[in-house]
């Protein structure tokens, strides 16, 4: 109602205002790839139509005309191509496996549930025969949902992504500032930069083994013996950009730290790594993608607990719906790998100053 | 219920290849027989049985279902030398040697027939002429198997040279087994056969269910025999576990026992009734995940050779019946046997040496011990068990060769084989 009466200047700067605001969320937005959000706000806003309604056919429209055109183009081809595992599965069928999936992971924790009210019985009636000492408590054996294998993995990458980091941005600070540094660890660099993960694992396997006897420690040897190749192979790009971004700081921020007489801390911390900040976290990026990709191979070939074994099995199972479940399980690493990378975009735009976006 | 065993171990992690003679280690898990005893059981698939073997033998698997040659072949150190050991025989029977499309069809010509179906069982002297008119062309005969010292190799091989095909011999230095072979045998896991034969890399493969079955349902090969016709009622699998495991927990070895014996008995009760339901939980994607169906062609008493050519296998997986669950030396020196016929023990070995490795590997006296719990508890009748054998079966020619067998001399029985050391023989010596 007051928007009738208020004069129209005061109209004009509220919706100026509006469409600040607007510009400030559209970064968030764009952050989780929904860049077709702000210009329909726009509309609403009161913003003319045309340009706005271009904006969100070529951040909405085209996109999705595109996957319609490939889920029509999957269906139509897919059932040409026969397997000895019957016919390609096409989208519906992919989608019956997916919610045949949460259907096993229902009953699986419905079997779950009776476990552990059996052991209550058990454990109440030897309470009640006064056998304390007998009552055991155990955790439920299962075989591993679908949803408990993406856990899995993620818990697995994520592990090895952290321990890659905190080798790799340390040595490439090191590499970046000395030049000997640099020209001595380079040729090791370039050797085992390129060396695929599935040559690192049967030695990773048998360190592993070696070394970590145990196997009721903190971690399960195969949870380690995942993780660790993930490092293996996620530390390169990290390093390099590392180096990088140290090696490549404004030389008058180097001559400035001189001039005031700052000690090596202080200097890194207060110069060298603001000013490589962005280029790191493109490593940390790239390191991400490629140990989410390196992992599901090293879970195929080495049958650890995980997506890749999931895939594997399914392989191995060889039933009329295996290759629909790998389908999915396919899709499920693709939609993962999209949202670590995205999680990584959005926090380097956190951590960055904007300059070098 | 009787007073449970006290167990020292209790959270347990056993391993299995997708088989369906892993069902024992599926029923036990899903029946609760495991829980009955108060053990609480994870059920692992593995990529091979390479893989299986070295996760128990490096603890990451408590106990696996492992092929009957596994537990021997590494405790007399061929391969990976680790003391194994097995309390519980899992099934008998189960395999079937399948050939592709391509090879049947050759040898079809050589095989007589009655009634229109041809005549069962199928000596490999019919697969002779193929892998002679291979050689002429200069091509090899190859054919899959899932191990060195997997039954499948040595049944393959029983039955190639019962038909008159040398399939190679191994020495120390030449683990290929292919020296003087007219049949190169490789090593495939199992669930690859089907894909494997059809990408044309193999022949033919001697592999368990439900593979065989898998090829007739693809329409890609033909099975010709089963390991009933080449053997009646062999020892397939046996259940696994390291000698150091069974010496540090007694109780646990007795329990896990007691379980499969339960889901053995389970599984062959009442004439097989169960078996439908068995099927089902194998065809589950954490157990076998093959198809119900093609589970159930093996596991209900049938067998497809040729499509449509179905017959009556009553006996063709057998978990309970005939004492299959009873670790017999005989079977075991029987394994030995073979594997000195083709010269993987490299040297002659007197008939006491194969009497003292059987009963160091097969455990017969933790069985007894289960049998009487089980007894005791009311779950098991006492003619249900063999008490007072002396670990030895009675002498048998039921062999598709008719050479008889007494686990008594196993020199004596090498000696009756045309192909094959035998004596002090080296190879190519």
């Amino acid at each position: 109602m007051t928007a009738l009466t208020d004069p129209t200047h005061v109209k004009a700067a509220r919706q100026e205002r509006r469409f600040a605001r607007i510009t400030r969320a559209d970064k968030v937005f764009r952050l989780f790839g929904l860049a077709w959000i702000a210009p329909l706000l726009r509309i609403a806003a009161g913003d003319q139509p045309g340009p706005n309604l271009r904006e969100i056919w070529r951040t909405l429209g085209i996109p999705l005309v595109a996957i319609a055109l490939f889920l029509a183009a999957w269906a139509v081809l897919a059932p040409r191509v026969q397997t000895s595992l019957g016919a390609v599965p096409g989208p519906a069928a992919v989608w019956e496996q997916a919610v045949s999936l949460n259907e096993d992971y229902l009953r699986e924790t419905a079997k779950a549930d009776d476990f552990y009210a059996r052991q209550e019985a058990r454990n109440a009636k030897l309470i009640a025969a006064g056998k304390e000492d007998a009552v055991k408590w155990r955790d439920y054996t299962g075989a591993p949902t679908y949803y408990a294998q993406i856990w899995t993995s993620l818990q697995t990458v994520f592990f090895g992504f952290l321990v890659a980091t905190a080798i790799a941005v340390p040595v490439g600070i090191l590499c970046g500032l000395s030049p000997v540094m640099s020209a001595g660890l380079n040729p090791l660099i370039q050797i085992f930069k390129p060396v695929s993960p599935l040559a690192w694992l049967p030695i990773v396997t048998m360190i592993i083994s070696a070394v970590y006897a145990t196997n009721d420690g903190l971690f399960s040897k195969s949870f380690l013996i995942s993780a660790i190749t993930v490092t293996l192979c996620s530390l390169w790009p990290t390093l390099i950009n590392t180096a990088l971004g140290v090696a490549s700081i404004d030389k008058d921020l180097v001559n400035v730290g001189r001039v005031l007489n700052l000690d090596t801390r202080t200097r890194i911390v207060k110069l060298v790594l603001p000013s490589a900040l962005p280029l790191i976290f493109t490593g940390l990026r790239l390191s991400l993608g490629v140990g989410w990709m390196v992992l599901i191979a090293a879970e195929m070939l080495a049958q650890n607990p995980g997506l890749g074994k999931f895939v594997w099995d399914e392989f191995q199972n060889g039933s009329s719906q295996s290759l629909a479940r790998i389908m999915v399980a396919v899709l499920t690493i693709g939609l993962i790998g999209y949202a670590l990378d995205r999680l990584m975009f959005a926090l380097q735009t956190m951590f960055t100053f904007s300059a070098n976006r | 219920m009787a007073e449970m065993l006290d167990v020292e171990k209790d959270e347990l992690k056993f391993g299995f290849i997708k088989l369906t003679d892993m069902a024992p280690l599926a029923i036990a898990y899903e029946k609760g027989f495991f829980e009955d005893e108060g053990l609480f059981v994870t059920l692992e698939p593995q990529a091979n049985w390479k893989v299986l073997l070295d996760r128990v033998i490096d603890g990451q698997l408590d106990g696996a279902h492992m092929l009957a040659g596994q537990p021997l072949a590494a405790t007399i150190g061929y391969g990976t030398e680790a003391h194994i050991v097995t309390p519980f025989s899992m099934d008998l029977n189960g395999n079937g040697i399948t050939v592709s499309n391509a090879v049947w069809e050759e040898m079809k010509k050589n095989i007589p027939e009655e009634g229109g179906k041809p005549v069962h069982p199928i000596s490999a002297a019919a697969l002779k002429p193929v892998v002679q008119g291979y050689k002429a062309q200069g091509k090899s005969f190859n054919m899959g198997m899932v191990f060195p010292v997997s039954t499948h190799n040595y049944e393959l091989r029983y039955w190639l040279a019962a038909g008159g095909l040398n399939p190679g011999f191994y020495t120390p230095d030449n683990t290929s087994g292919q020296i003087d072979a007219d049949v190169l045998l490789s090593v495939t896991p199992p669930p690859q056969m089907p894909s494997t034969m059809e990408a044309g890399t193999i022949d033919g493969y001697c592999v368990g269910e439900p593979w065989n079955q898998q090829a007739v349902f693809k329409g890609i090969g033909v099975p010709v025999i089963t390991d009933y016709e080449i053997w009646k009622n062999n020892p397939e699998k046996v259940f696994g576990l390291t000698d150091t495991f069974v010496q540090e927990n007694p109780n646990t070895a007795i329990a896990v026992t007691k379980a499969l014996i339960r889901a053995a008995m389970w599984l062959d009760a009442d004439d097989n009734a169960n078996r439908a339901e068995a099927v089902e939980i194998l065809s589950r994607s954490q157990y076998v995940g093959a198809d119900a169906e093609v589970i159930a062609a093996s596991m209900t008493g049938t067998f497809e050779y040729e499509k449509g050519d179905v017959r009556e296998v009553p006996d063709f997986n057998v978990f309970f019946r005939h004492n299959a669950t009873y670790p017999y030396y005989s079977d075991a020196i029987w394994y030995l046997t073979q594997m000195r016929r083709w010269g993987q023990i490299a040297e002659a070995k007197p008939d006491a040496w194969y009497a003292e490795t059987a009963a160091s590997v097969y455990l017969p006296e933790v069985y007894l011990k289960a049998a009487e719990s089980l007894i005791d508890d009311g779950l098991a009748a006492r003619e249900d068990f063999p008490f007072g054998t002396d670990g030895y079966k009675p002498a048998t020619a039921e062999f598709i060769d008719g050479v008889e067998y007494d686990g008594h001399a196993p020199n004596a029985y090498l000696d009756r084989f045309s192909i094959g050391l035998k004596g002090d023989e080296k190879v190519g010596g």
